[in-house]
This record gives C-alpha cells, sequence and structure tokens, in this order.
C-alpha cells in the first residue's frame, strides 16, 4: 500500500525512476525460491513412490487363502500295516498329504478313478499340509481313523489367483494355474470352503523353498538375539567411553586420537565391519559361522561410535552449575557423574540408543559376510546357533525368481519399516517428554 | 566344569563378600571415628578385590589352555601328516577336534569301552546327534580322548585356581576393612580404569580392522603381484578347480573401482543439487510450521534401510527404466534392468537427507551479522544466499560433499542389488557396471575355501576401499571442523 502511495507521489515529480533491473531480479528470486521448492518436492515425492510401490505389492502378504476340508484321517493311509506302536518314524513318513488330497477329491466331488481329473490337483493345495497334518497326529495320535475339518494352505499359485494377481486373459498354458483350478477355485469359494485369512504364517515360518510356508519367523528371533546383544554391550561400553572422554580426560594426544579413531568408525563403510567379523571372530577366535552372537558383535562394534556421539553430546548439554554444585557439596567426581549427571543425560542417551539401534536392525551388509545368508528352517536356540535376520531374509527373497516371494519380500519390508517407525517413535516422544532445555 | 559356572561362582563369591563387607564396615561404625568411606563402598572393594584376580587369571587361562590343547594334540598326530603341508595338518587336527567334543556326548560306559575303528564309533555318536565327516581316521580317536582327558585337567584347575583366588581376594579385601580405610578411592580408582579401557574399544576396533585385513592381504599379494591387482584391468577370478595349472584368474581392481566411482558420481549429481537446495530453502525460507513437518519426512528418507532403496531399484526401478526405453525406442530398450543410472539414481536418492542435513549445520553456522548486511545493503534473499552464504559455507560444504562421497563409495545393499555384477569398463551409464563392494560379498558368500586367492582378494579390496573412505573421512573432518573454528 506504501508503495503505490509512494508511487503516485513520485510521478508528479515526474522523475523516471532509473532501471536497476529489480523485476529481473524478483524473478531470480522466485526462480531460486521454486528450485527449492521442486528439491523438497522431488525428494518427497520419491519417498512417497517408494513407500506405495512397497505397500502395494506387499499389503496381500498378510492375507492368506486357505482350504476347510473335513480330513479324514484315514489308517489305511497313515500306517497300512499297522506299526505304528512298535515304529514311531510310521507316523513320521506318512504320507499326510495324500490325505488333504482325498479330501478335496471328496469335497470337489471327483470321481478318484478319473486319473486325469485327479492329476489336475497337482498343485492346488500346498505341500505344507504334510506337516501340518503330521504336527495334529502326532499331538494326539488318537485323531487316527476320525474326521476333522482343517484349514490347509493353498499353494502359492492358487493364493495369487485367489487374490486376482494373475491375469486370467493369458492363455492357459502361459500361466501357472489351469482353466480347471479356477473353476475349483471359483467353486470352492462360493460354498466358503476356499477364504482369505489373517497370514500368521508369515509371522512364524522360517525359511522354505514353497512361498506359503516360509515367513519371517526364524529370522525376527535372530534379529531380536543379535539387538539384545547390541543393546547389552554398546550400551555400557558407549556410555563407559562418553563419561570418560567426556568428564575424566584431560586433552593429550592419546584422547585425540581416541576421538579422532571414534569420528572415524562413524564413517566406516558398514561391508568393512563385516570383514573384520569373519577375520576376527570366525577366523582367529573360532566362533561359529551364521551365528547371532558373532552377528551381535559385528553390529555391536558398529553402533559404537553411534551411542558415544550421542551419549556425549547428552552429557555436554547438562549444565555446568550441576556440576560444580555436587561437587561443592563434597561429592567426589566419580558420585558427580554418577548420581547427578548421568541420570539427567539419561534421556539423550536413550534416545541415541534407540536411533542407533534401528540403524543396527536394518544393517544387511556386513551380516552376508559373516554367513547369515543361510537357510534357516528352525528356530535357533541360543545366540550360538545359525540364525539369519529380518533384512538378511529379505535379501535372500529378493534372489528368488517366483513372484509369491516378491510378495512376502514385500511384506518383510512392511514388517520391518513398521519396527524400525516404531523404534524411532519412542526415540522422538522419549526426546519431547524428558528432554530439559537449560 | 564349563567355563561360565566358574565365572558365576566367581561371582557368587564376591557378592557374599560385597553383603558380608558393609556388614562388617556398619558394625565397626560406633561413632567415635568418622568414617572415611561409606559402607556399600567397603562392600564393593571386598568384591573387587576377590571378582578381579580370579576373573583376569580365567581369562588369561582361558587362552593359554585352548593354545595349549592345541599343540597338545598337533604334537600327538603322527609324523608323516605333521610333515606334510599346514592345511592339511590344520585339517587333521580340527577333525580330532570335532571328534573330541563329539566324544563329549557319549556316556562313561561307552568311553571306558571306546571302540578302537571310526567306523564302529561313528554310528555310537550318529545316535547322540553329532554327525561327524567320513575322513576322520582310527587313529584320531585315542588322540581325542588323550585330549578330552587333558582338557578335563585343565579346567579342573582353572576351576581350583579362580575359586581359591576369588576366595583369598575377598577375605584379603575383608581383613582390610577399617573406619578411615579409603575403600572408595580404590573402588573409583578401578572405575576410572574401566572408563578408561572401554574407550580404547574404539581404537582397539581400528586396529582389529586394519591387522586383519592386512594379514589377509599380505597372504593374497604372495599369490598375486602388486601390480596385477592395481593395475590390471580384467577382473575374471575364476573359481577355478585344485590343479588345473594357470587358471589363477585375473584380479584387476580397475573396472572395480571405475564402477565404483562412476556410480558414486551418478549418486552425488542427484544428492548434492537437491540436497543442498532442501537444506537452503529449509533454514531461509521455509516457515517454522512447513519446516517443522517437512524435515523429519526427509529424515525419514535417511531412516530406511539401504536394502529397502536395493529392492526398490531391483522390483520397479530398474524394470521401469527399462520399459521406459524399450517404449522410447521402439522395441529394443537402451537401458539395462540393472544400470549404473538406476543405482546411481536410488543412492542419489538415499544421500539427499545426508547432504541436506550436513549443509543445514553448516548455512545456519554463518553468523547471521553477514546475512543482515547484505540484505540491509538491498540484496534480496537469495542474492545473499548466492553471492554470501554460500562462499562462506563453502569449505564446509565441500567437506559434506566428501563424508557423501564416503558413503557413497562404501554403500553396499543399493549395488548388490541394483548395479549388476559384471565387470564392465564402460562410459555407458545405461550398462551394468559393478563396485568394490559388490565384489566383496561375492566373493566371500556361499561355501568357501579360506586360502585361495578367490577369497583373500575380498580383504584387498576392503583394505582398499577403507584406505580410500579414510582419507576421505579425515580430509573431511578436518575441513569442517577449521571451517566452524573459523565463525566460532
Amino acid at each position: 500500500m506504501t508503495d503505490i502511495s509512494l508511487d503516485t507521489l513520485a510521478s508528479s515529480a515526474a522523475r523516471p525512476r532509473r532501471d536497476i533491473g529489480i523485476k529481473k531480479r524478483y524473478a531470480a528470486e522466485r526462480r531460486f525460491r521454486l528450485y527449492g521448492v521442486l528439491a523438497i518436492a522431488v525428494g518427497l515425492a520419491f519417498l512417497g513412490v517408494m513407500l506405495t510401490s512397497i505397500v502395494s505389492k506387499g499389503y496381500t502378504a498378510f492375507w492368506q487363502t486357505t482350504v476347510t476340508l473335513p480330513i479324514h484321517f484315514d489308517e489305511k493311509i497313515i500306517d497300512p500295516s499297522n506299526k505304528r506302536a512298535t515304529d514311531p518314524n510310521v507316523l513320521v513318513t506318512a504320507n499326510y498329504p495324500k490325505l488333504a488330497e482325498a479330501a478335496l477329491i471328496e469335497k470337489l466331488g471327483i470321481d478318484p478313478s478319473d486319473r486325469a481329473t485327479v492329476r489336475k490337483l497337482k498343485g492346488f493345495l500346498s505341500d505344507g499340509s504334510r506337516v501340518q497334518l503330521r504336527a495334529i497326529v502326532a499331538a494326539d495320535p488318537s485323531v487316527i481313523g476320525t474326521t476333522r475339518d482343517v484349514d490347509i494352505l493353498a499353494a502359492a499359485n492358487l493364493d495369487s489367483a485367489y487374490k486376482g494377481q494373475i491375469d486370467l486373459n493369458v492363455p492357459e498354458s502361459r500361466r501357472k494355474v489351469s482353466d480347471q483350478q479356477v473353476e475349483w477355485m471359483n467353486k470352492l469359494k462360493a460354498e466358503g470352503v476356499m477364504a482369505e485369512h489373517f497370514n500368521t504364517g508369515l509371522f512364524s515360518y522360517g525359511a522354505s523353498s514353497r512361498p506359503e510356508t516360509s515367513g519371517v519367523g526364524v529370522a525376527l528371533i535372530g534379529s531380536i538375539y543379535m539387538m539384545v546383544i547390541v543393546l547389552l554391550l554398546a550400551l555400557p561400553i558407549g556410555v563407559a567411553a562418553s563419561i570418560y572422554l567426556e568428564e575424566f580426560a584431560k586433552k593429550s594426544r592419546f584422547t585425540d586420537l581416541i576421538e579422532v579413531n571414534i569420528n572415524n568408525l562413524a564413517a566406516v563403510p558398514s561391508i568393512v565391519f563385516g570383514l573384520l567379523g569373519l577375520a576376527v571372530f570366525i577366523n582367529f577366535l573360532g566362533l561359529p559361522r551364521s551365528a547371532s552372537f558373532v552377528g551381535g558383535l559385528v553390529l555391536t562394534l558398529m553402533t559404537l561410535p553411534t551411542i558415544i556421539i550421542a551419549t556425549r553430546a547428552a552429557l555436554a548439554a547438562v549444565p555446568p552449575s550441576i556440576r560444580s554444585a555436587a561437587l561443592g557439596l563434597g561429592a567426589s567426581k566419580m558420585q558427580m557423574v554418577f548420581q547427578h549427571i548421568l541420570p539427567l543425560a539419561a534421556p539423550g542417551i536413550l534416545t541415541g540408543t534407540i536411533i542407533g539401534l534401528a540403524r543396527a536392525l536394518g544393517e544387511t551388509a556386513p551380516l552376508l559376510l559373516i554367513g547369515m545368508v543361510a537357510f534357516v528352517a528352525d528356530y535357533p536356540k541360543t545366540p550360538f546357533d545359525p540364525a539369519t535376520a529380518l533384512p538378511v531374509q529379505i535379501y535372500m527373497w529378493a534372489n528368488e525368481a517366483e513372484r509369491a516371494f516378491v510378495e512376502r519380500m514385500s511384506g518383510a519390508i512392511i514388517i520391518l519399516l513398521i519396527f524400525l517407525m516404531a523404534m524411532n517413535i519412542v526415540a522422538i516422544v522419549l526426546r519431547r517428554r524428558f528432554e530439559r532445555r537449560w | 566344569m564349563s567355563f561360565l559356572l566358574v565365572f558365576a561362582i566367581v561371582l557368587a563369591i564376591g557378592l557374599i563378600a560385597f553383603v558380608i563387607g558393609r556388614q562388617r564396615a556398619r558394625a565397626q561404625d560406633d561413632g567415635t571415628v568418622k568414617p572415611h568411606s561409606r559402607a556399600h563402598y567397603h562392600g564393593w572393594w571386598a568384591f573387587l578385590t576377590g571378582v578381579i584376580p580370579a576373573v583376569l587369571f580365567l581369562a588369561a587361562w582361558d587362552i593359554g589352555a585352548s593354545a595349549y590343547l592345541n599343540s597338545h594334540i598337533h604334537a600327538a598326530l603322527p609324523a608323516d601328516i605333521a610333515d606334510g603341508t599346514v592345511a592339511h595338518e590344520d585339517l587333521a587336527a580340527g577333525l580330532v577336534k570335532s571328534l573330541a567334543s563329539g566324544m563329549r556326548r557319549l556316556d562313561s560306559q561307552t568311553l571306558a569301552a571306546l571302540p578302537q575303528t571310526f567306523a564302529e564309533l561313528r554310528p555310537m555318536l550318529a545316535a547322540k546327534g553329532v554327525a561327524l565327516a567320513p575322513d576322520t581316521q582310527d587313529y584320531m580317536i585315542p588322540i581325542a580322548a588323550d585330549a578330552n582327558r587333558v582338557s578335563d585337567r585343565l579346567d579342573m584347575i582353572v576351576a581350583v585356581v579362580s575359586i581359591g583366588l576369588a576366595l583369598l581376594g575377598s577375605v584379603y579385601g575383608l581383613s582390610r576393612i577399617t573406619p578411615r580405610g579409603r575403600a572408595r578411592n580404590h573402588v573409583e580408582k578401578v572405575m576410572l580404569w574401566s572408563l578408561l579401557g572401554a574407550s580404547t574399544l574404539a581404537i582397539l576396533t581400528t586396529i582389529g580392522i586394519v591387522l586383519s585385513m592386512l594379514f589377509q592381504t599380505i597372504a593374497f599379494f604372495e599369490k598375486i603381484p602388486l601390480t596385477n591387482f592395481f593395475f590390471g584391468t580384467v577382473w575374471d577370478p575364476r573359481f577355478a578347480a585344485a590343479g588345473s595349472g594357470g587358471a589363477e584368474g585375473q584380479f584387476g581392481l580397475i573396472p572395480l573401482l571405475a564402477g565404483t566411482l562412476y556410480i558414486a558420481f551418478v549418486a552425488l549429481l542427484v544428492a548434492v543439487p537437491i540436497g543442498l537446495m532442501s537444506a537452503v530453502y529449509m533454514s531461509e525460507y521455509a516457515a517454522p510450521k512447513v519446516r517443522a513437518v517437512v524435515k523429519p519426512a526427509l529424515e525419514l528418507l535417511a531412516g530406511i534401510p539401504t536394502i529397502v532403496y536395493g529392492i526398490f531399484a531391483l522390483v520397479t526401478l530398474g524394470p521401469f527404466l527399462r520399459d521406459i526405453s524399450a517404449a522410447l525406442a521402439g522395441g529394443t530398450p537402451f537401458i539395462q534392468a540393472q544400470s549404473i543410472l538406476t543405482a546411481g539414481l536410488v543412492m542419489g536418492v538415499m544421500l539427499i537427507p545426508v547432504v541436506s542435513s550436513l549443509s543445514d549445520d553448516i548455512i545456519t553456522a554463518v553468523p547471521r551479522a553477514m546475512r543482515d548486511g547484505s540484505l540491509g545493503l538491498g540484496a534480496t534473499r537469495s542474492e545473499t544466499i548466492k553471492r554470501v552464504i554460500l562462499p562462506a559455507a563453502l569449505p564446509g560444504i565441500v567437506g559434506a560433499i566428501l563424508l557423501t562421497a564416503s558413503r557413497a563409495i562404501g554403500e553396499t545393499m543399493i549395488v548388490v542389488l541394483a548395479a549388476g555384477v559384471a565387470a564392465n569398463l564402460t562410459l555407458n551409464p545405461f550398462e551394468a557396471m559393478t563396485t568394490i563392494t559388490v565384489k566383496i560379498v561375492n566373493q566371500l558368500t556361499g561355501d568357501l575355501e579360506f586360502n585361495t586367492p578367490q577369497t583373500l582378494v575380498a580383504f584387498a579390496l576392503g583394505i582398499t576401499l577403507f584406505a580410500l573412505t579414510l582419507v576421505m573421512n579425515i580430509v573431511a573432518l578436518y575441513i569442517v571442523r577449521k571451517y566452524r573454528e573459523q565463525y566460532e
């Protein structure tokens, strides 16, 4: 407004304003600003595209198609020669998938002697029925001879077809489910026998060559072991080191050396820590390969600099007046640190630790070198048993060709990201709630 | 008795000493003399005098005992094997060790009447769930039994001595408790030493990294000449069968180094302008409310694990670029699914938050007075940024870019999934190239024998990578520090 009134005044003086290119300069200003907005937009857009692409590929992994069948635990199939009382192996090696197939044949009303049609059933139900039915019989052998409703997993291809991920317009010979199978599927769906359920298997199964019976259960346990080891080792050692450097060390060549080392270790590529773990922990000390204990040690060394840097910042933020007050009242230096400074710095230390742990949880490269790329189907009982980790499991699924594995992989990424987000949110909340500004 | 059990007993003795010591110090305080330290310090000192010598002994003995056992086994091996190559002798010793640990599971009756041949022993062990290598020999059985006896005796000695040390130490500590005893100072001295010990771990880690890679690298250069590695232009580490002479494979660093630098360069082309511009916008233009939302969102990019970026490049971006190029060229794609462009783009996005948060710190460190002076003279904001703030911040920004470049060079998972494994030498960004980190992973995953050049080369690559990033980091940290001092 002032501009306008000034302009009208100036025009009466009739002296033309010197052209100093103000329009051009303002245009440059706007352009510059636009570049900034664009830069941020590009970053955020990429984040959005990446998350959407992963979620859209992966959310279906949390559902799994099952077929509810009345399984008749036929003694003639499980134990044809009636030897199970003397030989426990009979119940282990019995042909359980046959039970499921027989139940399916009956359900669909196929003539069991029609070999050609029965053969088309192959690949309809998951071979995981073997383990599933065996577990039922092992838990209660008296079930033999009776009939019971069991939810059998559909095979991966049928699962994909049920979820509508297979294009049925493609000629039959070029897709993985036949027209006959689709017809059966629609029939079972209409009867309410075949349905999608929440996929608990994704969280409980280990590695498997069949997508429908593979999950992140074993990898999660491995990751949890490693996180516990990192927490137990890196937190006390990191805090102790920071206390020494921040509160006790006099400035000398030695402390300078330590500091340069820590700053540098924070920037060393993570794969180098994997080489260290392989050469020192596995080759030199003879610790077992693929063990989550070794993984935990490697990740500890990797996380230490992060924790030390965060802890030192938190310790330095405690005002000197607290120190003087404690010393003035007769506390020793050690008492001052442990009874006054450390509790006040605790929120900052915890935040740094959680962020360090989150980074360790997502770390993959060093774990590849210490042999955690392993096909592990059983839960590790101790940290010294072979195990994998969540990101390594994702990496292994990335190398599988079948599309059902891509679905599982994206589902596992979603799980990983949820864990990381939860940790980061806890860190932010801790900082907001407990951080004091002096 | 196992190591852990002895350790637990020692700790328990220490804790008992702590309780007794505290009690004792309290009992001595009758109000006539002012005690020097509070009662629990006396307790802790009794704990430490008991536990420290015992634990130190336990640790030293454990290392010494395994070395002794090792040499014992080696000495017991027959001469014709001991004379052979080292690898063979180590192999035999390893077989003896696994046989010995397997025999631990047998019950005492079976052990008393131990079969003389491995053929008889193997099913017995298999019944206990111990699977052994088939080339275990008969003569190894008595050696293994003997090794078990020796290690039992050693374990017995260490248990007795360390528990004895713990008892003696605690009694000594307890006997020294007096009202004027300076227990607190003693305890604090031990604490100070352990704090110092924790902080030297950083140095130990660096030494460990350097030494571990150095030894393997030296072993590698004994087999492959230095010049072939550093100046070779062909990477072809054939996993040759033993005895096929001449098929050593070629280990040229040049194609890997070129790929590493090329991909890092593409990544920086993406990350530096975008990261810098968003840092400038955030610190100079954005309203506080916008900043509060957008900044954490951009930092989310830094929190996503690199494997997720790699998968995105492999599953989504790579095929997308290939299909687009196929559509543009009308049929055959000129961008491969795994290419320098894909890897560089995705890595660049990963590095955006690194660049922006580093340069944000640096831009905000430019003194207010310089900004105000420029604005006061009539410059627009963008002119102030371009002509005053950025030149003033330039050294810091160069440091930030160097740090980012070192991240790009050491990045592994994105390139493993998105850059490909073929060691090409090309300038075409649409083709696949490979990097140092990819080859380290390739050479060291799967079943491997440790003393071949094919696996040792990974350590030579590792030390090259370490040296490269170390120099960049040190230069960058030096520049950033110098820059900070300038305006403080």
